[in-house]
């Protein structure tokens, strides 16, 4: 499969921009960043109908996707200067006085590919189903996309925003939440168990359906399944399982990545076990 | 400069929802949004006349603001709808970040603002909430003091780009600016001429100041009355014109004094042009239930209360 192996290799020079980006600005959060690159990648490079060289704040005619974890801000970056929205060198930025790459995405430096601001969270689901409801006024047929995190659905304005999707069957709406079972204070086990999240979404009326997401190959087949079930009376729900820190690996297995950069030597250490494939920026 | 009459009682919510009718009817990119208070805000007719464009989100505050913020992202220009207390401080951050820290063109309609909301109490009446939203970097605040105020606040921050806190109330009162009144975003209106003191009213209070110069006049006080309907843009030309006229202020408001009208025309006045200022607002207290009248006696905020803030002022020039 080229193209899956054409994904890979984005895969790992996003991971490296995101080692260089959080080193750089000696703050930022990898763990998360890394574990979701891939499925950034795939969204970007391969499932979103977008057109990121001619950037339409309003979407119309566009599939988009709304980050509501908005601390995994460098792999957002990377994937959308990589796809094409801004150039690559603006990277080097990320977190500095001026920049347009804030620690958090944000609206008003007219970053290209950044259509709300999010980071405080629990809000993007319901930012999401605003947008999905406009295109269904609009009679226009592309998709929301909202990615959020699992230590996000802690927050109770996720459950308002679960609840009417699931009761309004919004269903040209697809939420992914980043399933790797850690949060800034530890395993989401410990700080706030998450129970059964396919039976708690199945109740809300939600489609449910389960993704690894470090592996391109699932991360393709399983969005290319959430889209075919769109236009179904119900919201689709993608719960992907991944591994905090995927790709580095002193980085795995571990919460204490989540918001920490890391000092020269791991940094280089990181480095060198990522393939550099499109020039770094 | 001709009386005020009061053409009839109504409340200024029915302004609102009037309002928003007319609007579905002229802007297609209207939309609306309610918290389960259709009937409170006078929203029933646009949701009758338009269900397309009005979603019931139930009692989800914060996700009706984060749905309202998506909207205007496909173009839409949602308006939403709940109390007061329930527009702002149960919703701060998501304004926040989704719609004020975003530039989003959302309106935040707010019925049952203030002590005048009467029986049901300290739980629902906020006394905070201009505050609130006028510390946003961007929004735009407006309380309008009639229902035809509010019909024109509602229908201009339609045409105005960007977010808007505008805030209105429950109960019957004077309905005396005239229909035919100009209403422009950020421009004060000057309902009576005066030489000794400026006193500068918002939302219900306005009526009451209209009265209060009555009492002053009977007293030899020659009073001017402004409407500050927006109180963020504030309408500094007018304000200070007026000051330097007749060199002291009262400020008249259904609001804390910490954060309201009063401190926004304060902070002015202390940078440009330092006159005593006298404040009929709440002073650091939570309402409790009554009838209107009553409230607004309790807590100080009637006209005899202004007239005696305008004596107080006008002695210490």
């Amino acid at each position: 499969m080229p193209e899956i192996n054409k994904l890979k290799r984005i895969a790992s020079q996003i991971r490296r921009d995101i080692i260089r980006m959080v080193h750089g600005a000696g703050s930022g959060h990898p763990g998360g960043s890394l574990g979701c690159a891939d499925f950034l990648t795939a969204m970007y490079f391969d499932i979103l109908d977008h057109n990121p060289s001619a950037f339409k704040p309003d979407a119309i005619g566009e599939d988009l996707l709304v980050v509501s974890n908005g601390h995994i801000s460098p792999v957002l970056y990377s994937a959308l200067a990589r796809s094409g929205y801004f150039p690559v060198e603006e990277l080097s930025t990320f977190r500095k006085l001026n920049s347009r790459l804030q620690g958090h995405p944000a609206t008003l430096e007219k970053l290209p590919g950044i259509r709300i601001a999010t980071g405080s969270l629990g809000q993007g689901l319901s930012v999401s189903i605003g947008i999905a409801l406009a295109k269904k006024l609009n009679s226009d047929p592309k998709t929301v996309y909202c990615f959020m995190g699992d230590g996000e659905l802690d927050e109770g304005q996720v459950w308002e925003a679960v609840t009417y999707a699931g009761a309004k069957k919004t269903d040209n709406l697809v939420a992914v939440v980043d399933y790797n079972k850690k949060q800034i204070d530890g395993p989401t086990d410990e700080v706030m168990p998450l129970l059964d999240l396919r039976a708690k979404f199945e109740a809300f009326g939600w489609k449910v359906i389960e993704m690894n997401g470090n592996s391109m190959e699932d991360v393709i087949a399983r969005m290319q399944e959430a889209k075919s079930c769109l236009g179904n009376q119900q919201a689709v729900m993608v719960l992907m399982h991944t591994e905090m820190g995927a790709g580095v690996d002193f980085m795995t297995g571990t919460h204490k990545w989540h918001g920490v950069a890391p000092n020269d030597e791991q940094a280089a250490n990181a480095l060198s076990q990522l393939e550099e494939t499109l020039g770094d920026f | 400069m001709k009386e005020f009459k009061v053409i009839d009682y109504r409340d200024t919510r029915s302004g609102f929802g009037d309002a928003l009718l007319e609007l579905g009817k002229t802007n297609p990119g209207v939309v609306a949004l309610c918290a389960d208070l259709t009937g409170s805000l006078k929203m029933n007719a646009f949701a009758e006349a338009f269900p397309d464009r009005f979603f019931q989100v139930g009692i989800a505050e914060a996700n009706m603001m984060g749905i309202a913020a998506g909207l205007t992202i496909g173009g839409y220009i949602p308006f939403t709808g709940t109390f007061a207390n329930f527009s702002t401080a149960r919703v701060y951050d998501q304004i926040r970040q989704s719609i004020a820290y975003s530039e989003k063109n959302v309106k935040i309609c707010a019925s049952h603002a203030g002590l005048t909301l009467g029986e049901d109490g300290a739980s629902h009446q906020t006394l905070e909430d201009i505050g609130m939203m006028k510390m946003l970097p961007g929004m735009t605040v407006i309380n309008p003091c009639d229902y035809n105020q509010t019909r024109q606040a509602t229908l201009a921050v339609a045409e105005h780009h960007g977010p808007v806190y505008l805030r209105f109330g429950r109960p019957k009162v004077p309905n005396f600016i005239p229909s035919d009144f100009e209403f422009t975003i950020g421009k004060a209106l000057q309902l009576r001429q005066g030489s000794d003191v400026s006193i500068f009213a918002t939302g219900h209070l306005v009526w009451h100041a209209l009265e209060a110069q009555k009492m002053l006049t009977e007293k030899g006080i020659s009073a001017e009355v402004i409407n500050i309907h927006t109180i963020k843009p504030l309408d500094e030309e007018t304000i200070l014109e007026s000051v330097q006229k007749t060199g002291c202020v009262v400020t008249a408001e259904e609001h804390e004094k910490n954060g309201g009208l009063g401190d926004s025309i304060a902070q002015l006045l202390a940078e440009k042009y330092p006159v005593p200022v006298e404040y009929v607002a709440v002073d650091d207290r939570f309402g409790q239930s009554g009838k209107p009248d009553e409230l607004l006696g309790f807590y100080g905020l009637d006209a005899p209360n202004i007239v005696s803030a305008a004596g107080r002022a006008i002695a210490r020039k």
